[in-house]
């Protein structure tokens, strides 16, 4: 079913439906499509359902929140009271949370209801949905390619139909690349915008939750529950947070928009390419002042990047020991034995080479040279952005150099995997704000088209993306399901 | 004369006085059932987040202040990864590089009456792990989380010791200054004080400090000294037998009174420190510090200066009635009634009072007899009530719970008498019962007065004023 939130919204206020009713509805859409998709690895009929029981009686009492009834569907990575959250994981197979994230708690307090817990890349490590110990999650625009990753269950749901938003993680690129692959709206906000508590960590100085929909305006809203300043969460930040969902209204007349050059270097697909320029022509016509800028240590991104995150996974990922929770191999030895097969039983491959990678570059004689040296570049990285947001509102590219691949053609290849988040990484290592909206397509497979705001000024960026898609209707488009 | 030197630095951890832990908002009370005091974030939870105890930060800068150290204006948390079972999140949150406690010093006293300057290295904030429980569940090891997560300040000295008593006397200075800052209960008994101490040896006038060998699970001070020496002369006859020194970890065992390795540096682990992502840089500003001085209580080095300058207490009285800070308190709450009289107490608390607390094991805290109750006994001496002999006797009722002083007095009929006409019938009994000793006194012989005084003493069964028979003697012997 192809609805918006906003149409949700009025459509329940209006009791043109109740939420009931659209609740099966999805749940009955994900149950006929969900086999081929792969998108959900938990679906919470059961909850959802007594959630919609009770969101129909707020609104006939008139106590309804801003979501009240609204379906969402929640990566499994946030962890959810009492439901099992895996993280994509064998590890986390037998995980039931004892607790409710704090982006879960928001959802909860303003009304909506849970559809269920979306496929991931095993602890979001991966671009392609292809790392996670439920299975590869299909591309709804075409089922041989990878809806990309880690969030790629969610954006999958998103673009077919089987849940109306997502929320999703972005670490790396984690949001915006399969909202662009899956041709769907994502964002991720400021770092410190939305509270990491109970989002399982992968690199904790770069996770960021944000969130899936299918437009601009259902992003906003659903940005208004997640963001806050959370005391349980040392690094979100204690700033106002405006009121994104109200109508934007203004255009763009006079916006600054800067086009970084090092994104339309060599590596940008030629065809994806075109699909931004048309964008971008777009974008001029709705007034704003467009030039080209520069972000001279791009190129310093990705193992800038690699190093950090990695780091940050291989001690993040150390709980996981057999001790406690989750997966603990049968019959240990001793301690050792314990450990050394709880976790490479309960760990993919991927995970396993990076926490090895992080764990290496921590490594007494080598922290200097890898960690320490990435934390220097990481401030360069920042500084091209500072130094660009001096002059400019916005900057504006391509999400990912090309389009969704087939599933299986870079799993060989770590390396060029690595390079779909050669556009997105950056953002993350500076802690900005960041969105993928569609441009169009190529051969089938949708563009996204990266907008980048500065710190704090996710307004902004939902208002050039809301205007855009005043005038655009890529974003609108559904792909024809198989099932 | 040993050819030999040691060198020792202690590492203290000292339990944190927080009511909730450093991270998080669970209970740092002992004793509680196992893993009742462990919430989502100590047992490391899938995605919980340690939030930073300001109450742990507050303590470990009046620690700071107290030692004149360097505050860190900027201090970082940084996780120390390790895998054991008893910590959960495979790595511990505590401080690398810049720790919130710098460079600072103390000063102790040595048994030859000098005063030495010990080095602080620094001190850091960290968490504690939990405990592996092995003897109840044969075969197996069960994880009480309960500890997981309690602040510890961790206070690294320079290698400025030269013995074992050398460092317990400074082992014990920490301890007393940390309960007079009220940041830590000092409880060795349930681990809230522990002293790991790092032992190493090397000949007279060598420039290089010998490998040492770091002690661990000493909790007491009379075993830091035992494992100490022990090792100090482990070291010594290794060395002389021609063999060498390992770097390594070794656990004192206090039944065999011997220390045993636990593991070397080879098998030691890589902790990969970095800064902890999930917390923020600790600031602490010119202004916190001030506020914080400014509220210290008055440190032992203040008290025993005081006692000195203005009760008129002997330097070695001061030293010994502030050396903790139960002492101090013991003497003060006593001089609040009876405040003329701080020599005499100083004397009664470090003679009678010690000797008795030490017989019966008691700290004197928990004291039978009460501040007010001894200075009401030293009171009736003042005022002539008892005289110092009778004193003992009274002291000795009190210990045994038969009253306060006054009641003891009374019922026992010990009051002195001063009553002249009375005395005065007791000195002519002894003259004339001792025409012999009157003899010699009055031919020049005065000791015999002492003699004579001690006959009227035991005809009043010790009661009569000494001072006043004496000279009441001497007059009507001229």
């Amino acid at each position: 079913m192809f609805m918006t939130v906003r149409e949700i919204q009025q459509g329940l206020v209006k009791k043109q439906f109740s939420s009931v009713e659209i609740t099966r509805q999805y749940l009955q859409d994900i149950e006929q499509h969900n086999p081929l998709l792969n998108c959900y690895i938990s679906v919470t009929a059961d909850i959802a359902l007594q959630q919609a029981q009770a969101a129909d009686s707020a609104i006939a009492a008139g106590t309804n929140a801003s979501l009240t009834g609204v379906p969402v569907a929640h990566k499994d990575l946030y962890c959810t009271d009492g439901v099992r959250t895996s993280c994509g994981s064998r590890m986390l197979d037998n995980f039931i949370a004892p607790y409710d994230a704090t982006v879960i708690e928001n959802f909860k307090r303003d009304g909506a209801i849970m559809l269920g817990k979306t496929n991931m890349d095993e602890f979001a490590m991966g671009s392609s949905n292809e790392n996670s110990y439920y299975g590869v999650v299909t591309n709804p625009w075409n089922s041989e390619r990878v809806p990309g990753g880690s969030s790629g269950g969610s954006a999958a749901a998103v673009a077919a139909g089987l849940a109306p938003a997502a929320t999703g993680t972005d670490t790396g690129g984690s949001i915006r690349q399969p909202a662009a692959l899956c041709g769907i709206t994502g964002i991720k906000p400021t770092y410190g915008r939305v509270s990491r508590y109970g989002m399982v960590a992968f690199g904790s100085s770069l996770d960021q939750g944000g969130a899936f929909a299918r437009s601009a305006e259902d992003c906003a809203i659903l940005l208004q529950t997640m963001a806050g300043f959370d005391r349980r969460d040392s690094t979100s930040v204690d700033q106002p947070v405006p009121d994104f969902s109200s109508d934007p209204g203004q255009g763009i007349e006079g916006l600054k928009i800067g086009l970084p050059k090092e994104y339309f270097a060599d590596g940008l697909d030629g065809d994806v390419a075109r699909v931004i320029d048309t964008a971008i022509e777009e974008f001029r016509r709705l007034g704003a002042n467009i030039r080209e800028i520069s972000l001279p240590n791009t190129g310093l991104s990705i193992p800038v990047y690699y190093v950090i995150a990695l780091a940050e996974c291989s001690s993040n990922l150390s709980r996981f020991d057999g001790v406690r929770f989750g997966h603990r191999c049968d019959n240990p030895v001793d301690l050792e034995d314990l450990y050394k097969r709880s976790r490479a039983e309960g760990f993919g491959e991927e995970v396993k080479r990076r926490i090895m990678l992080g764990t290496y570059a921590l490594s007494a004689g080598y922290y200097d040279a890898y960690y320490l040296k990435a934390q220097q570049l990481r401030r360069m990285i920042k500084q091209d952005f500072e130094r660009a947001f001096a002059d400019i509102d916005l900057i504006l590219g391509p999400t990912t150099p090309e389009v969704a691949f087939k599933i299986g053609a870079k799993t060989d290849d770590p390396v060029s995997m690595y390079l779909q988040d050669i556009y997105t990484i950056s953002l993350n290592l500076a802690g900005l704000p960041g969105m993928s909206i569609p441009a169009g397509f190529v051969d089938g497979l949708p563009v996204g088209l990266q907008l980048i705001g500065n710190y704090f000024d996710e307004a902004r960026l939902l208002n050039a993306a809301h205007c855009y898609q005043q005038v655009s209707d890529w974003h609108m488009q559904s792909p024809v399901l198989k099932s | 004369m040993s050819a030999w030197e040691t060198v020792i630095g202690l590492e203290i951890h000292a339990q944190l006085a927080t009511s909730s832990k450093i991270f998080s908002g669970a209970s740092t009370a002992f004793g509680a059932e196992p893993n009742t005091q462990a919430c989502a974030v100590d047992l490391g939870m899938p995605g919980v987040l340690p939030v930073l105890n300001g109450e742990a930060v507050n303590m470990a800068v009046r620690f700071g202040v107290a030692v004149a150290a360097e505050i860190g204006q900027e201090s970082v948390f940084a996780r120390k990864n390790y895998f054991y079972p008893d910590l959960p999140k495979g790595y511990q949150i505590s401080q690398f590089e810049l720790p919130i406690v710098g460079k600072g010093h103390i000063f102790i006293n040595l048994e030859d009456g000098d005063s030495r300057k010990i080095g602080l290295t620094r001190a850091h904030l960290e968490e504690d792990a939990g405990k592996s429980l092995h003897e109840e569940f044969p075969g197996q090891t069960g994880i009480d989380l309960n500890r997981a997560g309690t602040p510890l300040l961790e206070i690294v000295s320079d290698p400025d010791m030269r013995s074992a008593k050398e460092a317990v006397t400074y082992a014990r200075k920490i301890h007393s200054l940390v309960r007079y800052l009220e940041i830590c209960d000092g409880n060795m008994q349930e681990g809230s004080f522990r002293c790991d101490a790092n032992v190493s040896v090397r000949l007279k006038g060598e420039k290089e400090l010998g490998t040492r060998a770091e002690l661990k699970n000493i909790n007491s001070f009379r075993f830091l000294e035992r494992a100490i020496n022990f090792e100090i002369e482990r070291q010594i006859e290794l060395i002389e037998d021609g063999g060498k020194v390992v770097q390594e970890t070794r656990l004192y065992d206090s039944d065999r009174d011997e220390t045993r390795s636990m593991r070397s540096k080879e098998e030691a682990n890589d902790y990969r420190y970095f800064p902890d992502p999930d917390l923020l840089p600790v600031i602490v500003t010119d202004a916190d510090i001030e506020r914080i001085r400014a509220a210290l209580p008055e440190l032992p080095e203040q008290k025993k200066q005081r006692f000195i300058d203005e009760l008129e207490v002997s330097d070695y009285h001061a030293d010994l009635l502030t050396g903790s800070r139960e002492t101090a308190d013991y003497f003060e709450q006593a001089l609040a009634q009876a405040p003329r009289l701080a020599s005499q107490l100083a004397n009664w608390i470090l003679g009678d009072l010690s000797a008795a607390l030490n017989k019966s094991d008691l700290d004197i805290q928990d004291s039978p007899i009460t501040p007010p109750m001894l200075a009401q006994l030293v009171e009736r001496i003042g005022d002539n009530t008892i005289s110092g002999k009778i004193a003992k006797q009274v002291f000795e009722a009190m210990w045994q719970a038969q009253g306060s002083a006054d009641e003891i007095i009374d019922a026992r009929g010990l009051k002195q008498i001063t009553d002249s006409a009375a005395i005065e019938s007791l000195i002519d009994e002894v003259i004339a019962a001792n025409p012999g000793q009157v003899e010699q006194f009055r031919a020049g012989k005065e000791k015999v007065l002492g003699f004579l005084v001690g006959q009227v003493m035991k005809q009043s069964r010790g009661k009569a004023n000494p001072g006043q028979v004496n000279s009441m003697l001497r007059d009507k012997l001229k």
